[in-house]
């Protein structure tokens, strides 16, 4: 039995009347490569973010495991990171950001910049998402997929136990979308990782288990290659989503 | 030019360009980067609402104008986390309210004929001791500020959700950088007028923006590049004998022309 590193347990949630998400039960497990996918309006980024505590559940329970203690121990990438480009803030500021507000220190205090380890600590960061930089570069004056890596640099800063990632590639380039899946699937020997996508790609080739969404939650274990799709099919984004969402069991069924 | 230093009056006026110059550049480059413009244009405004006030009472200008201006910061503030969609809506209401508070208080003021007009477009030449000494306040506590909290600040601004995420309170930080706003509005009316006081905050921090790749530098640079158009308005002003705040902001806004002029050509 792999380690259960989150637990979802019949949570529902509703912004205002209708229910965005329905009994969802799943576990996420360690080393795992979990997609969630769904329709637009089907409750995915809520989904997230009542796993990241930004939301609360109405019903039913979020369980993390205990290596999870704190909020940095969850490395989350945004979606829509192409928001306020003209902000002036460097490579290096917004990998440092990943660290969150806890080390309070005198030298702090006293200064506005980076202690030499926090530099070699966000070198290091940089490093794994293959981005060798100057630290000093403008975040604006990066491509896409270069700046959707320092976001990534931003949330494994902290080295996390599990990494959230919010439509990482909706916004960058076919090869850039290639360079960010591999790059995961890098991270993934030590990082759980969690990742929203509308992308067959990721979800035949780089997805352990996939979760479809549509208010209700439908699990499938893509190991048992009853849904792995093969390069050579043409498969519409429209039929992928209609497969994972009527064929699939609900995972109460499953965990039967 | 150079005898006019002599004047305590207009050396008074150049420290005064200059301290406002400074907090101008710093928190204007907040209110740039977070979008806030509209915001402080409308605590400007409703800032007329405590000068009005002030008269009216008895009190020192700067007291009132700080303490209504930091009230309509707050609630602003308040609304924004209830109903940030409908913001617009509110700031355009504190906006208009204020000023005619204000107006409506310098009426009431018996036997009092206020110069509207220095309110709305500056009185550098006038500015007195205490006012020095408001301002040189003011610049400490943005010093302070910045220093202390420039990493959440920086976080706050640039991705506030990832900021909460990473347990800083981007509420707290929303609200004290509309009240820096606030003072910092307050006493940039002494120097260019609450009519014109956003300009001063946001064409030097426009430029100042596009040539730096760090908050910090972006700040740094803000308060230079206020501080030279405060100066040069300040000595044309005087030598051509017109309004102060006027000239600033002209100087300003044909410095910003050029500066996009040539941006244009070498890109």
């Amino acid at each position: 039995m792999q380690k259960t590193l989150l637990k979802v347990k019949d949570l529902s949630f509703k912004y205002d009347k209708e229910y965005v998400l329905k009994d969802i039960n799943f576990e996420l497990y360690d080393k795992d490569f979990f997609a969630i996918t769904g329709p637009n309006g089907g409750g995915k980024s809520t989904l997230i973010k009542l796993i990241l505590n930004i939301l609360k559940p109405q019903i039913g329970t979020i369980e993390l495991d205990n290596s999870i203690k704190s909020s940095l121990d969850i490395g989350y990438v945004p979606q829509n990171t192409n928001i306020n480009l003209e902000f002036p803030i460097s490579v290096l500021d917004v990998t440092m950001m990943g660290n969150g507000a806890k080390h309070k220190t005198l030298k702090r205090l006293l200064n506005i910049n980076y202690t030499n380890l926090e530099i070699e600590c966000a070198k290091s960061s940089l490093a794994k998402v293959g981005m060798q930089v100057d630290l000093n570069t403008k975040i604006s004056n990066l491509s896409g997929g270069q700046r959707q890596r320092v976001m990534i640099a931003r949330a494994i800063c902290s080295h996390p136990k599990l990494l959230i990632l919010d439509e990482p590639t909706s916004s960058i380039d076919i090869e850039g979308q290639k360079e960010i899946y591999k790059l995961l699937k890098e991270l993934n020997k030590d990082i759980t990782i969690l990742v929203v996508t509308h992308d067959l790609t990721v979800i035949s080739n780089y997805a352990n288990r996939v979760l479809y969404v549509n208010q209700e939650g439908f699990l499938h274990n893509l190991k048992q290659d009853r849904f792995r799709v093969n390069k050579d099919e043409h498969f519409c984004e429209v039929e992928l989503m209609q497969m994972l969402g009527k064929n699939g069991e609900n995972l109460m069924g499953e965990q039967n | 030019m150079i005898e006019a230093l002599h004047y305590t009056f207009i050396q008074n006026a150049l420290l005064a360009a200059i301290m406002v110059s400074i907090v101008a550049g710093i928190i204007g480059s907040l209110i740039l980067v977070n979008k806030m413009t509209f915001l402080a244009g409308g605590i400007a405004h409703s800032s007329y609402g405590g000068i009005g006030l002030a008269i009216y009472f008895g009190l020192p200008i700067f007291f009132g104008a700080s303490m209504f201006a930091v009230f309509s910061a707050i609630i602003i503030a308040l609304i924004s986390f209830k109903q940030r969609h409908r913001l617009d809506i509110f700031i355009g209401l504190i906006w208009a309210v204020g000023m005619a508070i204000g107006i409506v208080f310098v009426d009431l003021t018996p036997g009092y004929n206020v110069d509207l007009m220095s309110y709305l477009f500056g009185s550098i030449l006038a500015v007195s001791q205490e006012d020095l000494i408001f301002m040189a306040i003011l610049v400490v506590v943005v010093l302070i500020f910045i220093h202390r909290f420039y990493k959440e600040i920086l976080a706050v601004s640039y991705d506030s959700e990832y900021a909460t995420l990473r347990g800083i309170n981007a509420k707290f930080f929303f609200t004290l950088i509309l009240i820096l706003s606030a003072l910092t509005v307050v006493v940039a009316i002494k120097v260019v007028g609450l009519i014109l006081v956003i300009a001063l905050m946001t064409m030097p921090t426009y430029i100042a923006e596009q040539i730096s790749n760090s908050l910090y530098g972006m700040m740094i640079k803000s308060a230079i590049i206020a501080s030279v158009f405060t100066v040069t308005g300040l000595i044309i002003s005087y030598q051509f004998d017109i309004t102060s705040g006027a000239a600033i902001i002209l100087v300003g806004a044909t410095v910003l022309s050029i500066f996009t002029i040539i941006k244009k050509i070498l890109a």
